[in-house]
């Protein structure tokens, strides 16, 4: 992505494309889109990476957290025609030199986070997943699953402890 | 919080969300770890994309503009996810009185949830009130109390169909406050009752 930011190098963004563009689809294939309108949105998506890649900080977010913030408010834009307001920028201060030492922090977190979430016992990942994918409130998941929807929502704070657990 | 990172809020509680997140660094801690965990599980369940994507992608990047930065910060007393639902600053809101001091001027949003500015005058209370479905109320400038707590700039209360209460103004200056409900609100008088047909409320 640094490549692609500073040089504008399209080998590195054919590596990102592979790498993404599928995973972009199946999210929102996932969230309810057709295979039609998700490949469509995801073409987009690309898009506003490679146009917006001078707004991405390695030290604030991983890549695939901001891929997916880009993502998601695509697929808002898509898909209900929302606004969806963001919060303004906080300014930091004069920005130090970006520490690698963050950057590879970051990095690893996010792996971690992959992986604590792939060691979720099934029920609580399908549960997050649903919250995060499936358009659901906590009140209809507990309709489909039939769990109280006091369950549900310890349920998913578990979950979620359990994630911040993992990568402490 | 995990709604908003995930997208399924109606646009009204967005807006709330994200004023409340420029106010506050805590939870906007929070909401970039829900961000992650949104980066992480998209990682689940790839789906290929069709022959000649990738192509049909490299060729568009040359005609495609850089992107804008976000406009910089702006001095004002209203955050900016605000500002651009009001189209500008305190005194560019279209105030409507809707009694007993208390105006209002409601924002324009989809469906599905209503958000409003209030401004209630210094020292001045709410009619009794409690909720059909839930109410977020964040405090923009001033302060106020109900029963329970005290609320500042900032703060957020939120109120489901349990809560009844009488939120007071703060004498130093007027409240203003953005609110967003699903439901209409359900007033204890009879008066605010009828009223409250005239006011959307």
């Amino acid at each position: 992505m640094i490549r692609v930011r500073d040089s504008r190098d399209k080998e590195a963004f054919t590596e990102l494309f592979v790498h993404f563009a599928p995973r972009i689809k199946g999210y929102l294939m996932k969230s309810g889109a057709n295979a039609t309108l998700a490949e469509e949105c995801a073409q987009d998506v690309m898009t506003t990476l490679w146009r917006k890649a001078e707004q991405f900080d390695p030290t604030r977010a991983s890549l695939a957290t901001w891929v997916f913030t880009i993502a998601r408010n695509r697929r808002i834009d898509m898909l209900r025609r929302d606004r969806r307001p963001e919060p303004e920028e906080l300014p930091w201060g004069p920005e130090p030199e970006p520490e690698q030492s963050h950057v590879l922090e970051i990095q690893q977190e996010s792996a971690r986070l992959v992986e604590a979430i792939a060691g979720l016992p099934e029920n609580q990942r399908s549960l997050i997943e649903q919250a995060y994918f499936g358009e659901l409130t906590q009140a209809e998941i507990a309709d489909i699953t039939g769990l109280p929807l006091g369950t549900i929502k310890s349920r998913i704070r578990l979950s979620l402890d359990r994630l911040r657990h993992a990568m402490k | 919080m995990l709604a908003y990172s995930a997208g399924t809020l109606p646009e009204a509680f967005n807006l709330i969300v994200a004023t409340h997140l420029s106010m506050c660094d805590t939870c906007r801690a929070d909401a970039q770890a829900y961000d992650a965990v949104g980066g992480a599980l998209i990682d689940h369940g790839p789906t290929a994309m069709t022959a000649g994507a990738l192509e049909k992608a490299l060729s568009g990047l040359d005609s495609a503009a850089p992107a804008v930065a976000a406009a910089p910060m702006t001095r004002s007393a209203l955050p900016e996810p605000l500002q651009s639902y009001v189209g500008g600053d305190l005194d560019s809101i279209r105030w409507r009185p809707v009694g007993m001091g208390v105006k209002q001027a409601i924002l324009r949003t989809s469906k599905g949830a209503t958000a409003r500015l209030l401004r209630i005058p210094a020292g001045a209370a709410m009619p009794d009130h409690g909720h059909n479905g839930k109410e977020m109320t964040l405090v923009i400038q001033g302060a106020f109390q109900d029963e329970d707590a005290y609320f500042a700039r900032g703060d957020v209360e939120i109120a489901d169909s349990n809560v009844q209460h009488v939120p007071v103004a703060d004498i130093h200056e007027d409240c203003i406050c953005l609110a967003v409900t699903d439901a209409p609100l359900r007033f204890i008088g009879l008066l605010p009752r009828i009223w409250q047909r005239f006011a959307r409320i």
